[in-house]
């Protein structure tokens, strides 16, 4: 890494378990260094705001929005997008019980319920709840969304 | 995004830190201090209030330390809401904390970044504030513990290059009977509407809130009206509505009437929960 101080930074990432060299601006957020320097696309611009959960990825297999992470935090962990994740238990669930519609929030939901069942592998409903309100969808899929995360607990 | 312009620093500790404010201020570099970050990008994507270089305090050991022994509970401000909720310390304010944005925002929201916010809401503060909690401040003369009721008027009132480190709570306060209670407008994870917190010590309420006025607030003068046994509960929520320090919000989120019915509702769960004899 440069020198503190500096505007723009050269940063090793580990992400999908490869590890990039990048260049980086200090104020550049991590979806903008995914989608726009890395194409990797699946982490989605919404509100760029915090909080409707599109953008949503894992860090160190904990679920942040990568709208509101600068990237040069990203430095020195382990970053995870949807395009990381192959054969999930979730992601099927996800098709079996057809938890979206337009597609759009399903990468985030799908990151968030993942980093969920790595963390907590009976979670109480409340807490289930608690994770999913982290996510918007605007196609109103929850109801099936949170019958493919049930599923996928049933079959841990 | 923030601008192309702004620069990055991360000290690895708290003399380095303020130094670095003091220089990067002389160099008309608008610093501002850092931690989980979420208010200043999501403030800096409207260009309100960006600075031009960022200190992210992440890298002070003294800002991420969690520390509970039988004397006190010290909570680094660096520290995520979501380490708060599942290490449980300090049950009144996980329950505070959790209502607080989404849980994975939580991941990124810390705790000094909550207090030292702009937006008004601010909630974390609450239990801190009827716990007479302690705030270590970091200058150039060296570290400062302070009082949170002599620091916190509205907002954290730090002076130029100041920084919060971390904030004390005495064991004795972290077990008292407590109840929280946060309403919305709109389901459950919409903006706040009130937020309110109490516990009850030596048999007397303590009350904070926020969402009622453009501040969160503990008032004294409300404690004492609450807390006066002679009168029924009606009268004493009268009372210690008379005694709001500013006039009621009244915007987008509810109106001054809604918020009232609101904060009299919460009242009366206060007084039913823990306010014992009905005068």
């Amino acid at each position: 890494m440069a020198k503190d101080g500096d505007r723009t930074f050269e940063i090793e990432l580990d992400i999908n378990g490869e590890m990039k060299n990048i260049n980086i601006q200090a104020g550049e957020t991590l979806l903008h260094l995914l989608r726009n320097k890395l194409s990797l696309t699946g982490a989605k611009p919404g509100c760029l705001n915090g909080d409707c959960g599109a953008c949503t990825v894992m860090v160190d297999n904990l679920p942040f929005k990568s709208c509101i992470m600068l990237a040069i935090e990203a430095a020195g962990h382990k970053i995870t997008t949807i395009e990381g994740l192959r054969g999930t238990s979730i992601q099927e669930a996800f098709i079996q019980h057809f938890a979206f519609q337009c597609g759009y929030c399903t990468p985030g939901f799908i990151i968030n319920c993942h980093s969920l069942l790595l963390n907590h592998s009976k979670p109480s409903k409340e807490t289930v709840r608690s994770w999913l309100s982290s996510n918007i969808c605007r196609c109103t899929s929850y109801q099936e969304i949170e019958e493919a995360i049930w599923s996928a607990i049933e079959n841990e | 995004m923030l601008p192309a312009y702004v620069e990055y620093y991360k000290p690895t500790s708290l003399s380095e830190a303020v130094e670095l404010f003091r220089d990067l201020k002389k160099a008309n570099k608008q610093p501002m201090y850092f931690s989980g970050g979420t208010e200043i990008l999501t403030l800096g994507r409207l260009n309100m209030d960006t600075p031009r270089s960022i200190i992210d305090i992440k890298g002070i050991p003294d800002c991420n330390m969690m520390e509970r022994t039988t004397q006190f509970l010290m909570i680094g401000a660096s520290v995520p809401l979501t380490m708060i909720e599942s290490n449980n310390d300090f049950p009144l304010l996980t329950n505070v904390s959790y209502e607080i944005a989404d849980r994975t925002a939580r991941n990124k929201i810390t705790i000094g970044g909550n207090i030292c916010g702009k937006i008004f809401y601010r909630e974390a503060v609450l239990p801190f504030l009827i716990s007479d909690s302690h705030l270590l401040i970091a200058s150039l003369q060296g570290i400062q513990q302070i009082p949170i009721n002599a620091i916190f008027n509205k907002e954290l009132l730090l002076e130029e290059g100041q920084l919060l480190v971390s904030i004390r709570t005495e064991s004795h306060f972290l077990s008292l009977p407590f109840i929280s209670r946060k309403i919305r407008k709109q389901w459950e994870t919409g903006y706040p509407l009130i937020t309110g917190a109490a516990i009850k010590m030596d048999g007397v309420l303590r009350i904070a809130f926020s969402g009622i006025c453009p501040f969160p607030f503990r008032s004294f003068a409300m404690e004492k009206e609450i807390n006066n046994t002679t009168l029924s509960f009606e009268s004493r929520i009268e009372n210690a509505i008379q005694q709001l320090p500013h006039p009621i919000l009244d915007d987008i989120e509810g109106s001054k009437e809604y918020r009232l019915f609101v904060l009299r509702n919460i009242l009366m769960d206060f007084l039913l929960e823990m306010g014992g004899y009905n005068g």
